[in-house]
């Protein structure tokens, strides 16, 4: 949903355009800007227009209520977790889904028995103390362990299948062929290296739609979590290790990156674009790299490392592809072998 | 100067910091408060010879529980400041906390609240009940039990010394390394870390091997295992726990203290250092911790259940198997806090699974409370309504933990607010509850008067309301991708939400005056709420025995036990408060001491050196601490007789009173 189809509607109060109307093209924290998704917001905006048709004061202040409701939930829109883009991302959202569904099998009874009993068996009601000493039956005792078990049972067969399935080393089943892209962690901005296309960019990661990407990431300064999202899980990178993410992005679209695990003072700044696009933008973006002329060697990756917060988009080229194992190498003397299932050795 | 000072300079003091200013100003001027109206009741002696010096397990559990209630003061200020400066800092504004001070703060507020907070709270109301409840003179170890203390008082001290000397850790509360380490930390914030928990955690382990010991070795005549209250039982687990979790603990700080003062490298990014045996280690004491801290509320839960129902609880060997069990398993869970490390698929699925495996006898539980209800006569005096607010909060705290267990799940949730909303939703609704629920049920076994029913109602629901309001908002800020720890943000999004929450914290400071207020109005009106027959709620368990409070021999004649519940089963008999003991016997007490609080006092100059590399300080602390040790193990003039006679008259004048009443 672009941001000019939504001026067109029926004027909102201006407290609550914040909720439905700033979605700038570039807003790095939502998902897929260009994509529409916003469902809760349609529905929001038609339920106001109808409210808003009222004219006395008392359903003025109802209405007013209920849009501060609607504008809470009209950010529905951008929950990146339940809205996403990936077929990773997809599976995820749908294990918290059935999780939460099994889980409520019991939770829904737990809750509404703690209130119906208390209700039910309160002092004040003048009903004979029924039974003051009862304190067992194994056939109740045999239900509470075995219905939370049976639901651990059914959960825990779906934690290991999806466990594995899930797997953030586990290579993606596609016919394209894989884009390989290392990622370093700095202080504290994101460092990308395309070891393939010999080029690299600072706070800004592209790659190609229905293509799976594989990430290495390590880091050259504290633990920091690699996260993107709409797009898939985190996985933390740690200095002097390898650890592996892979992903395909299913619609095009801008996604905000992030450090998921506080790494110190500029933490909150550690932040990056991930673009999603189209094989032949992402060969434009390639050669727009390329075209940067600034090579990514020692002496820039010093400056680099030096710059500390808010760090600017910069892109380098050529984008020296062994950066990522000299990385490694350089807190662990010997080189571990390639891909393996462990990122540590 | 360095010989004398150390690294500490003028620099230090943060003079220029206006809250913080303000925070040491407004502590010093309670201090003060508190300083001029002891020496105006003249009772400066009275405080050094009735709790100072004091080995009584009751005297010693009032201090603990006064030590958690004033550092929870001192820790919810930490959560209101960070819950405003989220309010505010959507770009382009930055909030009015500076990431140097944030970061602090939030580390501050996890180390007080975990360390300085539930575990004091929890501590506490175990050093009042259990020995009642087994009916002992008191603990194993009086005078250990009162050293515990006193080295827990020292960490929190240290703790609060970092706010007017030099700064607290900006690590957050785990202080995960390379982070933690000097190359990334140069400052003292992780010294102090380090040391206050090395000095709190050892006195923690006291306490466990003291529980432990008194559990096993003094329990009543005909008290089994199997007949002990479900509160002496879950703090048993816990001491069990205490004592196999928090040496790791000790080891693992040992380690990361000897890299930042020796240069060792056990934990850095080189020389060979696995930054991930800090995280393992740390959470293989820190998940424990987890249960350390909530089995003791799962037993207030128990206690408060049955005694409010008028009912036996349900199931009570059901409990006990589900506590043993949980204390099993919450050795194996470790690594789901950290499932995305890149561990293989088989190692996240198994701790998943074991983790979910908790849920079992936890949901046990749950039923167990509520069948405890059924059938019975529910008072909704203010424990139960803690309980109830427990129930139903926890429940949603655990599914949503069973949820993070699932490593597919965790991938996008970990390190979110949803994480943040979860583990509130379990120690807020289930500690804290629990602890609440412990306070007002035991505050007139303790003290001799009850609590105010109204500001205990008026606490509770502020709590609970300002509990959903403060926290709901997280999870939905989770699902958003908000992540913790944030200093400011630019997504309008997560604005209405962090404002709401900062809502929520509001009403829970309101809650948190009402419970203060519910205190200080209780002691003014002590007189009115005084229990005269050591049983205000008809309760079930032997701590409910003897007199409000406790004559410091707890009980005249060791009562005989023949069942679960023992004290209602005397009631049922007939017997109980109104029998005489005949004839009274001599009765052996340990001896008050001031070695404890010394060992406590010198602990913090020994920390304070360490922190701030005062050599000279480290020295004479550490040789004055043993002196005095050593001082103590000569004395052989450890315990008195109280003669039968004094026992006759303090039984006698409370028969008198029970008469009257």
């Amino acid at each position: 949903m672009k941001d000019g189809s939504r001026g067109t509607r029926a004027p909102f109060p201006r407290w609550a355009e914040g909720a439905f109307l700033r979605q700038g093209p570039c807003a790095p924290w939502g998902t897929a800007m260009a994509v529409p998704r916003d469902r809760f917001g349609d529905v929001a905006v038609s339920i106001i227009d109808s409210l808003r048709r009222a004219r006395s004061l008392a359903t003025r202040l109802r209405s007013a209520s209920l849009v501060l409701c609607l504008a809470l939930l009209a950010a529905g829109c951008r929950f990146p977790i339940l809205d996403p883009s990936g077929p990773i991302a997809a599976r995820e959202k749908q294990l918290i889904l059935i999780s939460t569904a099994l889980m409520l099998l019991v939770v829904v009874p737990v809750i509404v028995m703690a209130l119906l009993f208390a209700y039910l068996y309160r002092a004040s009601n003048k009903r004979p103390h029924s039974m003051p000493d009862w304190a067992r039956s194994n056939a109740i005792e045999a239900v509470v362990w075995i219905v939370p078990l049976l639901i651990v049972v059914a959960l825990g067969s779906l934690a290991w299948t999806t466990t594995h399935a899930l797997d953030p080393y586990r290579a993606l089943e596609h016919d394209g062929e894989t884009l390989e892209i290392d990622v370093v962690a700095l202080d504290w901005k994101w460092l990308f290296v395309y070891p393939d296309q010999n080029i690299a960019s600072v706070n800004e990661v592209a790659f190609p739609v229905d293509t799976p990407v594989h990430f290495n990431i390590t880091s050259d300064t504290v633990m920091n979590s690699f996260f993107i999202p709409g797009l898939a899980g985190q996985i933390y990178a740690m200095a002097g290790m390898r650890t592996e993410l892979s992903l395909i992005a299913s619609e095009p679209g801008t996604f905000g990156g992030m450090s998921a695990n506080y790494s110190g003072a500029g933490f909150s700044g550690m932040r990056f674009r991930a673009l999603a696009t189209s094989p032949d933008e992402f060969e434009a973006w390639t050669r727009k790299v390329a075209a940067s002329g600034r090579p990514l060697d020692e002496a820039a990756y010093e400056r680099l490392a030096q710059e500390k917060a808010n760090a600017p988009v910069i892109h380098y080229a050529p984008g020296n592809p062994d950066l990522l194992q000299s990385l490694i190498d350089k807190y662990r003397h010997t080189p571990p072998p390639k891909t393996t299932g462990s990122p540590k050795h | 100067m360095n010989a004398i000072f150390g690294k500490l300079t003028l620099e230090a003091l943060p003079l220029d910091q206006v809250v913080t200013m303000t925070a040491v100003g407004l502590a010093l001027l309670a201090a003060l408060g508190v300083a001029a109206a002891i020496t105006y009741h003249g009772r400066w002696y009275w405080l050094w010879a009735e709790y100072i010096t004091s080995v009584d397990h009751k005297k010693i559990g009032i201090m603990y529980i006064l030590l958690g209630l004033v550092m929870l003061l001192r820790g919810f200020t930490d959560a209101a400041m960070m819950r405003i400066q989220q309010s505010m800092a959507l770009a382009p504004n930055p909030g009015y906390l500076p990431p140097h001070h944030y970061d602090q703060i939030f580390s501050a507020h996890g180390v007080i609240m975990i360390f300085f907070v539930t575990m004091p709270l929890v501590v506490g109301l175990m050093n009042i009940v259990v020995p009642l409840q087994i009916g002992a003179r008191d603990v194993a170890f009086p005078f250990l039990n009162s050293l515990s203390f006193w080295l827990t008082f020292s960490g929190a001290m240290l703790v609060n010394a970092s706010l007017v000397f030099g700064e607290f850790a900006k690590t957050g509360w785990a202080a995960y390394p390379p982070l933690s380490e000097l190359a990334f930390s140069p400052d003292v914030g992780v010294d102090y870390y380090i040391w206050s928990l090395q000095i709190a955690g050892v006195g923690t382990l006291l306490t466990g091997v003291n529980f432990l010991t008194t559990i096993l070795r003094m329990r009543a005549p005909g008290m089994k295992m199997m007949r002990m209250p479900i509160f002496t039982w879950t703090t048993f687990c816990t001491n069990v726990l205490i004592v196999a979790a928090f040496p790791i603990l000790t080891v693992t700080l040992a380690l990361l203290g000897l890299d930042r003062y020796v240069g060792t490298h056990f934990f850095t990014n080189d020389g060979g250092g696995e930054q991930m045996m800090y995280v393992n280690l740390f959470w293989a004491w820190g998940h424990p911790e987890v249960y350390i801290l909530v089995l003791p509320a799962f037993g207030v839960f128990s206690e408060v259940v049955a005694t409010f129902s008028g009912k036996p609880l349900f199931g009570y060997k059901s409990l006990v198997w589900a506590t043993i069990a949980i204390t099993f398993f919450s050795f194996v869970v470790w690594l789901h806090h950290f499932f995305t490390m890149g561990a293989g698929a088989s190692v996240n699925a198994f701790f998943g699974i074991a983790t979910m495996i908790i849920a079992v006898p936890t949901g046990v539980k749950m039923f167990n409370w509520l069948f405890t209800m059924l059938g019975g006569r529910v008072r909704f005096a203010v424990p139960m309504l803690w309980t109830i607010g427990f129930i139903v909060t926890f429940t949603i705290g655990g599914m949503t933990g069973v949820l993070l267990a699932m490593p597919g799940a965790d991938f996008v949730l970990h390190n979110s607010l949803f994480l943040v909303a979860h583990f509130h939703n379990t120690i807020i609704g289930g500690v804290v509850f629990g602890m609440f629920a412990g306070l007002n049920y035991w505050f007139p076994k303790a003290m001799g008067f009850r609590l105010s029913e109204p500001l205990g109602k008026a606490s509770f629901w502020c709590w609970l309301i300002g509990f959903y309001l403060a926290f709901m908002p997280l999870y939905v800020l989770g699902f958003m991708g908000m992540t913790r720890r944030l200093n400011s943000y630019d997504n309008p999004d997560w604005h209405p939400w962090l404002v709401l929450a900062a809502f929520g914290a509001a009403i829970i400071a309101v809650g948190i005056a009402c419970s203060i207020l519910q205190i200080v109005y209780s002691i003014w009106k002590r007189d009115e709420l005084r229990d005269h027959t050591g049983d205000p709620w008809d309760g079930r368990t032997l701590e409910w025995a003897t007199s409000s409070p406790p004559p410091i021999y707890n009980f005249a004649e060791v009562p005989r036990v023949t069942e679960i519940d023992a004290w209602a089963n005397m009631k049922a008999d007939g017997g109980g408060m109104f029998v005489r003991s005949t004839p009274y016997y001599d009765i052996h007490m340990p001896r008050n001491t001031a070695i404890g609080f010394l060992i406590g006092i010198f602990s913090i100059g020994l920390g304070f050196g360490l922190v701030w590399y005062i050599w000279w300080m480290v020295a004479v602390s550490a040789v004055a601490m043993l002196a005095v040790l050593l001082y103590r193990l000569f004395w052989e003039d450890i315990a008195y007789i109280i003669p039968a006679a004094t026992v006759k008259d303090i039984e006698m004048q409370r028969l008198e009173e029970i008469g009257q009443s």
